[in-house]
């Protein structure tokens, strides 16, 4: 109460200020002679719609901008959060900023090419909005689009998590279409470019309790272990609906029920979501197009090749 | 309605506690009105995010309210639903604003809903009906009430749907399941928009058993077809 009342005298002292000037003057005589007016006239009506619409205009930009930096770093945060998490790095009690800090690097990577981008601002790249502008991506063909996702960036971001100067794990970037939602997460993998050690998604809106259970720890941990590539003709993966997959070609898929562990290309698989075939199908197509050739496919073996330096 | 409130006292007089209490069973928003199922169905099939809803409406309801009542002697009524419209769409976006500064997880899983409480039949429907008329501070109590009655709706359809969904309430385990090696096998209909319809239609019969005064008279009953001819068969 007080500090209502401290404000109305704040709000007269600032009225007897402006006072002072002509043009205040002169515009509250007139909202004084405009309001007293019937309702319905024309001018009233104007006024009335001008009037409301600024103070509405003023609230809302004023919440906008002064919420702006708390929702800048909710946003960062819960990114950090996930990408320490998809890397193993997330107990209860860790510090998300400064485990962040000191365990992952940022590396922006050519997608075409498979090679580091160095001349770019790491921290200030934002791969999903590059994904968007038409200087920085790519139509993808649509016989090749199978996550359906249509555009990517040339350049992404990949993290690394490095031990003694080696990679240890290596976090890609992926993103691709289920049933209601673009799905967007990460996947992580040893410095093999072979295993996967997590998968993870951060932004998603499947059906809760069905496709949703994608966020599931339980889910997720079966991913753990899991290979990416091909080793052998036996491993190649010819069933579901997208075309099959031939030695050394990206093979990592669900499957509908649970994985028989006897079976060879039980390394290849994962057990699909119970009611949600249609997320599954999208999780392998989008794991799929991301470690396929038109993905990380190139750059992995490039890693592959350098032995984990970079 | 001269009752303004000038002292603290008369805060609690019986009109007030009416607008307030009436909501909540007698003159529910949802079960005896019908309105705001929408968002009933869409964001129950979780006890956290219907309870942030559940708050931001209440909030919504009252302070558009409260506005809409101050300035309702001057707004032309050429323009009455669009001003109605304005004030409500402004304070949507402020709360959707502060939501995603300091409830970021929860304004994740409420996604597109937080903006659409703007098409809230209630919130409008508070303003239409009652703040047009009456002075703000009742008009702010009675946006409290409304709100409060569809919480409680909310809040029991995402009890019903969150404990027989996923065997969970607001994320901790209330039945063990059967995919974790419990006993309970989770009934998937629960964690679908449909299952609402349901439960709500099971609270609106169950309510109107309980008090046959809130039973709608038929607006016409059908003729038998002797006497059908005027009924505009062909």
């Amino acid at each position: 109460m007080p500090n209502e009342k401290k404000q109305c005298k704040h709000l007269t002292k600032l009225c007897a200020a402006l006072e002072k000037y002509e043009q205040y003057r002169k515009f509250k005589a007139y909202a004084e002679k405009v309001l007293a007016m019937g309702n319905d006239s024309l001018e009233k009506t104007i006024f009335v719609a001008v009037s409301l619409c600024l103070v509405c205009a003023v609230l809302v930009a004023f919440a906008a901008v002064a919420l702006k930096p708390l929702q800048v770093h909710n946003k960062e945060f819960d990114m950090k959060k996930n990408i320490l998490d998809v890397a193993g790095l997330l107990e209860a009690n860790t510090n998300v900023d400064s485990a962040f800090a000191d365990r992952i690097e940022a590396k922006l990577v050519n997608i075409e090419t498979g090679d580091y981008v160095e001349d770019l601002n790491v921290a200030e790249y934002d791969q999903r909005k590059a994904a968007k502008d038409p200087a920085q991506n790519v139509i993808i063909p649509k016989e090749k689009d199978i996550a359906h996702i249509r555009l990517k960036a040339k350049i992404a971001k990949v993290f690394l998590v490095k031990e003694a100067g080696a990679i240890k794990s290596i976090i890609l970037p992926i993103n691709g279409y289920g049933l209601w939602s673009t799905l967007y997460g990460f996947l992580s993998l040893d410095a093999d470019g072979q295993t996967v050690q997590s998968i993870n998604f951060y932004d998603q809106a499947e059906t809760p309790g069905l496709g949703g259970e994608v966020v599931n720890p339980n889910w997720r941990a079966l991913w753990k272990g899991k290979k990416v590539y091909a080793e052998s003709e036996q491993h190649a993966f010819n069933k579901g609906n997208v075309e099959d997959a031939g030695i050394g070609e990206a093979a990592l898929h669900l499957v509908k029920g649970a994985v028989d562990p006897a079976k060879p290309e039980a390394a290849y698989e994962v057990d699909g979501l119970a009611g949600a075939t249609l997320t599954s199908t999208g999780v392998t197509n989008l794991v799929r197009y991301w470690t396929g050739e038109e993905g990380f496919a190139l750059y992995l073996s490039k890693v592959r090749t350098k032995g984990g330096k970079s | 309605m001269s009752a303004v409130i000038d002292d603290k006292q008369s805060i609690l007089n019986d009109e007030t506690k009416k607008v307030l209490i009436d909501p909540l069973v007698s003159n529910n928003p949802i079960t005896l009105q019908v309105l705001g199922i929408c968002s009933a169905l869409a964001v129950t099939s979780k006890m956290s995010t219907s309870l942030i809803m559940a708050l931001a409406l209440t909030l919504v309801t009252a302070f558009s309210s409260a506005a809409i009542s101050a300035i309702r002697n001057h707004i032309p009524g050429s323009i009455r639903i669009i001003v109605q419209m304005t004030i409500i769409a402004s304070l949507v976006i402020v709360v959707d604003q502060v939501l995603k500064a300091v409830a970021y997880d929860v304004s994740k899983q409420l996604s597109v809903f937080v903006g659409l409480i703007i098409t809230n039949c209630i919130v409008m429907g508070r303003a239409e009906a009652y703040a047009m008329k009456n002075p703000p501070l009742e008009s702010f109590i009675d946006g409290i009430g409304n709100g409060a009655g569809y919480s409680l709706i909310l809040i029991t359809v995402a009890f019903f749907r969150e404990t027989l969904g996923s065997g969970k309430l607001l994320g901790y385990e209330v039945f063990k399941l059967t995919k974790d090696g419990g006993w309970y096998d989770p009934n998937g209909l629960m964690l679908l928009p449909p299952s609402a319809f349901f439960i709500i239609g099971i609270i609106i019969w169950t309510v109107r058993e309980l008090r046959p005064e809130q039973r709608e008279n038929q607006d016409f009953k059908i003729m038998s077809i002797a006497h059908g001819e005027e009924g505009g068969h062909h």
